[in-house]
């Protein structure tokens, strides 16, 4: 009996410590504090960042991540969580702006609104500044290994050359990979023409035999490792990893790319709308952006942040490129009504052998 | 002799593809260079970082929080139902156990993503509460399956006996059933609390709100590489697991001989089971 | 005993995380949501039968077969080896065999990449050795890799479960009847492990076919098993109906090789898992 007594004793000790614990490390997030929940892309921010923000404003940061915009929008219209401030990307800005998934952002409480360059303001997918903030903008390119590829690289033609059989790294995007194709082929990265789209799968199904992979944020860590020899990637992604090893170079290829824009959003479900302003605000403070364009290696929007980079990064081509170079590039549009021509055609290039 | 040794080599082979891995793993915790291709010499800064960093921190508090509480609620839980599904007739009791098995014949995925589909067809918010009843649900089929054999072991007149000699149905339960059963139960903990400190798949359908376990935090670190202080902390819980365990055989094995027996074959009857659920 | 009150908790549980949550999702694989409103429609279980998805479950259950296949080959005879009467220390070698399981999964398959990838360790010790270097990851290869890997150790322990409480004096009988080693193993040792066997099987078999995430660490991203499929529909097309649809086929199609295995195992007085 005495056995008996002694494992109920110590299950119900156990019991009683972890839900102590449970009350001691809950009481971080939801006692009387405010408290925000963020949800960005993966390795999108300068985490000192968030808790400087924690510090000077006394508001808590619940700090999530997701992969592809699809992914984000899907855990949104979910609701199982109440995100307070998201990082879409412009087509899908458009999207949760027409299904009415945001809040409209007073302005008025963002004062540091004023640093965001004109040439970001106005765009097509919130064309009066009313739903978003800009973050982040940039390209997207050919990220190769100069040791490996000894010839120019201008055209998004070289990503189907059987000399690199297997040695190609492709996005796990299927916006992004599908652009490619099209851009390719010299169609709009935004067309709703079946027959073009058919064609964009017909060639990446062509060059699946010399895709090594597909991947997500890992790309930087293999590419500066030399696993390819070559691989599509975000400008910012670029910038990061030629720091990290001077053998790689990125090129935007000559038949035009996506030109993005990531931005902050309030959607509707967010019951502290006060402290999100607050956040974004926060977020474009000039020497606040700046920390996160310097450690993410992505291009800000911010003009007081850009006048305090270095000469170096300011001409830096791939981060800032002149307006010549991007003359064919285009800007994702919501193209939500065929989204299931879209994951129909992205199901077939992953299953495709 | 040929044939032993043989033998022998053999099996050290599939040892070595067995261990590996953790070898490399636990090689790399000491590593200076932060990149996983390269030798930087021997060190222990991840050791000390690990402590201070809050992301995983915090994943290693929920994890075993979550394992804890999840693993001791199932067991009552599953004690419970154990005793009672044995006290049933024939016909409940078939379709009790029937249902019983669906979470552990069920692929962990759909599991998941039931559960999940449940939460948000709730509007309960997902988080720490939504990840603790997942892991509770898929902990107490395993509870209630190392009870009921101990239960249909037990000699069946036991408790009528005790009420006879006018013990109450409690005091019956108590003091008669339970230490009979007693290492069934503390095995279906044991397996509860493993089944649940390493569950991936149903943890990564319904958590949110920053709440998260290791295995996800490893899952999403894989995106950008892990971060060798991830190595360091797998190489100190797997070091004491390690001399927990050959604690536990040496204890056993000054122990004298018959109870020696009655353990290893309540560990033969058991303990593979510990591995059913193991999800992927 | 007049304790089946005791039971009550856990049955409320049960319909409300087993049973609600299950028919939650048969009821998304068989509605669409418009618009309008709920709508009743098959539409769902027709898109499974589109060639290309099909082709995506039969290399789930290809790429599955072929692991549970090597699992069996290489566990069976370490089973046997380990059951055998001359290892003293078989207790620790079982619990060897238990040990890589206490660390994380995922950690462990991670641990593969940096061994295969190409600047990864086999390849340097590969070159060292003067050998080409091989290529391993992201192909079908790696993702039968992770699997042995990670499901061998559910082969080998019900396989030695059965071998060790095989009667001795029946293989000795055998041997004294005349019968050479391999009459013996075939006719008396084999049938007798048969449980172990089938237990094994689907032990190996069953995580293997689900799987999203060795696919995903291995393979690449492209090679898409029905695992990630479903993964997809639920977090990234936020298609639930169709997600539900594949789930709830394949549920049935693991519900069934279960019920064919337990058939199987009663036949031959198994019993050994359930």
């Amino acid at each position: 009996m005495g056995k008996t007594r002694k494992m109920v004793l110590i299950l119900l000790t156990l019991v009683m410590i972890s839900s102590f614990a449970g009350c001691a490390g809950g009481s971080g997030g939801k006692g009387s504090r405010k408290s925000i929940t963020v949800y960005n892309w993966g390795d999108y921010i300068d985490e000192s960042v968030t808790k400087d923000f924690e510090k000077k404003y006394g508001i808590h940061v619940t700090y999530e991540t997701f992969a592809t915009n699809e992914d984000m929008y899907v855990k949104l219209k979910a609701g199982g969580i109440h995100y307070d401030v998201i990082f879409p990307s412009d087509y899908m800005v458009a999207r949760l702006i027409r299904e009415g998934m945001l809040q409209k952002i007073d302005l008025k409480k963002i004062p540091n609104y004023k640093y965001i360059g004109e040439e970001y303001k106005d765009l097509a997918y919130d064309p009066d500044n009313e739903y978003s903030v800009p973050y982040m903008w940039g390209t997207v390119g050919i990220l190769y290994n100069t040791t490996m590829v000894k010839e120019p690289v201008d055209s998004w033609d070289i990503l189907w050359d059987r000399k690199y059989k297997k040695n190609i790294f492709m996005l796990d995007s299927q916006r992004d990979s599908i652009a490619v194709a099209l851009k390719k082929l010299g169609y709009s990265l935004n067309t709703r023409d079946k027959m073009e789209l058919k064609a964009a799968r017909k060639e990446l199904i062509r060059q699946k035999p010399l895709v090594l992979s597909y991947l997500g944020d890992e790309v930087k860590d293999k590419m500066i490792s030399g696993e390819a020899a070559m691989a599509v990637v975000w400008s910012g992604d670029a910038v990061y990893t030629m720091k990290e090893n001077p053998h790689l170079a990125y090129a935007v290829p000559k038949e035009g790319t996506n030109l993005w824009y990531d931005a902050m959003c309030i959607p509707k479900s967010s019951k502290n709308r006060k402290e999100a302003e607050a956040f974004i605000n926060y977020m474009n403070d000039p020497d606040i952006a700046l920390r996160n364009t310097e450690y993410i290696g992505y291009s800000t929007p911010n003009t007081g942040a850009f006048e305090k980079l270095d000469e170096e990064t300011k001409s830096d081509a791939t981060a800032y490129p002149d307006n010549q170079s991007l003359k064919d590039s285009e800007v994702f549009e919501d193209l939500s009504d065929i989204i299931s021509t879209y994951n129909r055609i992205w199901d077939e290039i992953k299953a495709a052998q | 002799m040929v044939s032993r040794f043989l033998k022998k080599f053999y099996v050290s082979l599939i040892f070595a593809f067995l261990y590996v891995p953790i070898l490399v793993l636990i090689l790399f915790s000491f590593n200076a260079s932060k990149s996983r291709a390269h030798w930087g010499g021997f060190t222990l800064k991840w050791y000390v970082e690990l402590f201070q960093d809050q992301q995983i921190l915090s994943a290693l508090k929920y994890t075993i929080l979550i394992a804890v509480l999840s693993s001791a609620i199932a067991t009552l839980i599953g004690l419970a139902a154990s005793i009672g599904i044995f006290s049933m007739r024939k016909a409940p009791q078939e379709i009790l156990l029937n249902l019983n098995y669906l979470p552990v014949l069920n692929p962990d995925i759909v599991t998941g993503i039931s559960l999940m589909a449940l939460y948000i067809f709730t509007r309960m918010p997902l988080g720490f509460v939504t990840m603790l009843l997942s892991h509770i649900t898929f902990n107490i089929p395993y509870v209630i399956l190392s009870i009921l054999p101990k239960l249909k072991q037990m000699n069946r007149h036991l408790y009528e006996a005790a009420q006879d000699l006018g013990a109450t149905p409690v005091v019956a339960l108590r003091k008669v059933i339970l230490p009979e059963i007693m290492p069934g139960v503390v095995a279906g903990f044991l397996l509860a609390f493993t089944l649940s400190l390493d569950d991936f798949v149903i943890s990564f359908f319904t958590t949110g709100s920053g709440v998260s376990n290791l295995s996800i935090l490893i899952y999403s670190m894989a995106r950008r590489g892990i971060s060798p202080k991830i190595n360091a902390l797998s190489t100190l819980m797997f070091s004491s697991v390690l001399l927990l365990l050959l604690l536990v055989n040496w204890l056993t094995s000054r122990e004298n001989p018959e109870r020696r027996n009655k353990i290893g074959k309540n560990k033969e009857n058991g303990s593979y089971l510990t591995d059913t659920g193991h999800d992927i | 005993m007049k304790q089946r009150w005791m039971a009550y908790p856990y049955i409320v549980w049960m319909i409300l995380f087993i049973v609600v949550p299950l028919a939650l999702v048969v009821f998304y694989s068989v509605t669409v949501q418009s618009g309008a409103g709920i709508r009743f429609t098959m539409e769902n279980f027709r898109r499974c039968l589109d060639p290309i998805y099909i082709k995506v479950l039969i290399r789930s259950v290809v790429l599955a077969l072929i692991s549970t296949g090597v699992c069996l080959l290489l566990g069976y005879p370490v089973a046997w080896i380990l059951s055998g009467k001359e290892y003293s220390k078989k207790k620790i070698l079982y619990l060897l065999i238990v040990l890589p399981m206490w660390m994380n999964f995922l950690l462990r398959t991670y641990s593969w990449m940096t061994l295969l990838e190409r600047n990864g360790v086999i390849n340097f010790l590969l070159t060292r050795l003067h050998l080409p270097p091989l290529h391993i990851l992201y192909t079908d290869g790696a993702v039968v890799l992770g699997m042995v890997y990670n499901f061998l150790p559910f082969m080998i322990l019900p396989i030695y479960s059965v071998l060790s409480k095989l009667d001795g004096s029946m293989i000795e009988a055998a041997q004294d009847l005349g019968g050479d080693a391999f009459t013996v193993f075939r006719r008396i040792i084999l049938p007798l492990s048969l449980p172990g066997v089938v237990s094994g099987i689907t032990m190996v078999f069953m995580p293997a076919v689900t799987t999203f995430v060795i696919s995903r660490l291995l393979g690449g991203g492209q090679f898409m098993l029905i695992g990630n499929l479903i993964e997809q529909q639920f977090l990234s097309s936020g298609d639930w109906g169709f997600g539900s649809a594949l789930s709830v086929i394949m549920m049935l199609l693991i519900l069934l090789s279960m019920g064919i295995m337990q058939r199987h195992e009663q036949e031959s007085e198994g019993g050994v898992l359930w």
